[in-house]
């Protein structure tokens, strides 16, 4: 479905993504993972078209700047960090603002992915006064409108979908993307900070850090305590749970290299 | 039941009562005035009937109806391009004043008034009487150009370098107009400030011949925008996302509004707030779709310009007040009630 091949990124001549290889199958669930500026967000907004790249990026076996704009929004949906809407557009309106041209008008889809992201009862209210839990739901939905009834296969890049989510709406959430792109062969790469989440809905884990892929393999192998450590500085407990997935529990800060140059380091000590 | 689920009203009805408003203010246009005619004067004018007054023919062929479809037009240029402005940069409070159109073209009269007899002689003698609404749709163009080129650089448009290009050469477009008008003598001060002040009180068929071609294909361009301008309304980024080549989408919005303000304000000087209230109305009232808002704006903006000009004629008869004096007096008191009422702008 997806294939890239040494996918480079450089903005302002500093090179942000450096030598990215992904292999994404239709119906497969991949987590992108990394520390703050990690280059995660990059990598996607090349895959999206909003960043000009090097490299090669296959989408079902053609160049993605090769696809003509029209077919590529019925094959492609991405669902930016954030979305802020200050105009008195309604909940089903921003929805169906997500079919594009090329899809055919079908309000039935439109009303089945709100239920299925219990907004239904908020069909008709404003967008501007929804919360921000709600409004988060409410653009994976227009995004999912996009794509969630192509022929064909699709790709769906998710960039932190969760992340204003109470717990029970994550599961809701995370769910919902895991069955559609079960059953509508949709590949999903989605940048995710919660490693639990990751590790439960993962079907595998892609570790960035530095604009370098450092591991991509199953939770299991991928969350160990070394990795967390070398990767992201922390220290951690692991454990398996019956589920058939690790559980990540922090346990504190690797001390920083650079803290005796910290004066109020120096201080303490 | 004239609000819908929303709470917004029905867009059926809406339609109707706003073609109603639009008629009325035709009428009303057309009759009142110094010389006021009846609705059968007009009857009989368009039949064609012998028993037609030639003075209330006149009046009404040579003056009313040149002035009714100008103002129609301004007005509705004005609020489409407003909206369009305001979709593009996803702010309700842009405007055609904003980027620096509106200041351009009246520049470029201004420079013709006082500089035609020195050192603009040339291009006066040349152009005649189209000397000045040609040199306004030029100067509104040309900022647009320049706005265009400040913004658009490594192949991509930034719309936030275009807004503050558009508050650089509006300073620069002031201080120019200041000087001008420092060095203007006293008659031509008279005749600069009736254009900046906005007015159709020369309305002419030749004036309509010069900037109605430019607007109405402004106008008739704008449909293709309605999909592409809904999806900047949740990002720039979402445009290319569903499948529009964003920086086209952007050329042709800045294109369309360059054509028709260039064009709206050769032939009627500044008029303001337009632009601003009417898009702004048409979304609170009945949603900020742009299938809705583009067509209703053009609507309701020739209407109210209409109205508000009937209404420049009547109070100081039998002076009239500059129309654009009218609408900040209308516009300026209205966008303030509507900031302060609303939440969400």
């Amino acid at each position: 479905m997806l294939s890239v091949r040494n996918l480079n990124v450089s903005l302002g001549g500093t090179r942000i993504v450096t030598g990215i290889d992904l292999e994404l199958g239709a119906g497969e669930l991949v987590m992108l993972l990394g520390p703050n500026g990690a280059g995660k967000s990059t990598f996607l907004k090349a895959l999206s078209g909003e960043t000009q790249y090097h490299g090669s990026v296959l989408l079902s076996g053609c160049e993605l700047t090769r696809w003509q704009p029209q077919r590529l929004a019925r094959r492609r949906a991405v669902m930016p960090q954030r979305v802020d809407v200050n105009f008195p557009l309604t909940v089903k309106e921003v929805v169906r603002l997500g079919r594009p041209r090329s899809a055919p008008v079908n309000d039935l889809v439109v009303l089945e992915l709100l239920r299925a992201l219990e907004l239904e009862h908020l069909v008709n209210r404003m967008v501007p006064g929804l919360s921000g839990g709600e409004q988060q739901r409410l653009q994976l939905a227009r995004v999912l409108a996009q794509i969630v009834d192509c022929p064909g296969e699709s790709l769906l890049l998710l960039d932190e979908c969760t992340s204003a989510l109470d717990p029970a709406h994550q599961q809701l959430v995370l769910e919902l993307v895991r069955h559609l792109a079960r059953k509508r062969d949709m590949a999903v790469l989605a940048i995710v900070h919660d490693l639990n989440l990751a590790a439960q809905f993962g079907d595998r884990l892609m570790l960035m850090e530095s604009g370098r892929c450092v591991l991509d393999g199953r939770a299991e192998q991928v969350l160990t305590p070394a990795n967390l450590k070398l990767v992201y500085g922390f220290h951690a407990r692991i454990v398996h749970l019956p589920e058939g997935y690790p559980m990540v529990i922090p346990t504190g800060r690797v001390a920083s290299q650079t803290a005796p140059s910290n004066p109020v380091c120096r201080q303490a000590s | 039941m004239i609000r819908d689920a929303a709470g917004r009203l029905r867009l059926g009805p809406s339609v109707g009562l706003m073609t109603c408003a639009a008629v009325i203010a035709a009428i009303t246009s057309i009759t009142i005035g110094a010389y006021p005619l009846a609705v059968a004067d007009i009857a009989s004018v368009f039949l064609g009937r012998d028993a037609a007054d030639p003075v209330a023919s006149m009046v009404l062929i040579e003056v009313r109806l040149p002035r009714f479809l100008l103002g129609f037009l301004v007005g509705a240029v004005l609020a489409v391009s407003g909206a369009i402005l305001q979709g593009l940069f996803r702010n309700p409070l842009a405007d055609p004043g904003l980027i620096g159109v509106s200041a351009g073209a009246s520049l470029a009269a201004i420079a013709v008034i006082v500089l035609g007899s020195t050192w603009l002689g040339g291009w006066l003698a040349f152009a005649g009487e189209w000397a000045l609404p040609v040199a306004a749709f030029v100067g509104g163009s040309g900022t647009v150009l320049l706005a265009w080129r400040i913004a658009n650089r490594a192949g991509q448009t930034s719309v936030a370098t275009l807004l503050l290009a558009g508050i650089a050469i509006n300073a620069v477009a002031g201080a120019a107009t200041g000087l001008l008008t420092f060095y203007a003598t006293d008659e031509e001060l008279r005749s600069l400030t009736f254009w900046t002040m906005g007015s159709l009180g020369h309305a002419t068929w030749r004036d309509l011949l010069v900037g109605a071609p430019f607007m109405i294909l402004a106008l008739v361009a704008t449909p293709w925008l309605i999909r592409p301008l809904d999806a900047f309304l949740m990002g720039e980024s979402v445009v290319g996302h569903l499948g529009y080549r964003t920086d086209t989408v952007k050329k042709v919005a800045i294109v369309v509004v360059g054509l028709g303000v260039g064009a709206a304000v050769a032939v009627s000087g500044l008029i303001g707030f337009v632009g601003l209230v009417v898009p702004h109305l048409v979304r609170q009232l009945l949603g900020a779709s742009h299938r809705v808002v583009l067509p209703l704006s053009a609507l309701l903006g020739g209407t109210l310009l209409v109205a508000a000009d009937s209404v420049a004629r009547v109070v100081v008869s039998p002076a009239e007040l500059p129309i654009g004096l009218m609408m900040a007096l209308i516009g300026g008191p209205f966008f303030l009630a509507l900031l302060l009422r609303t939440k969400v702008i």
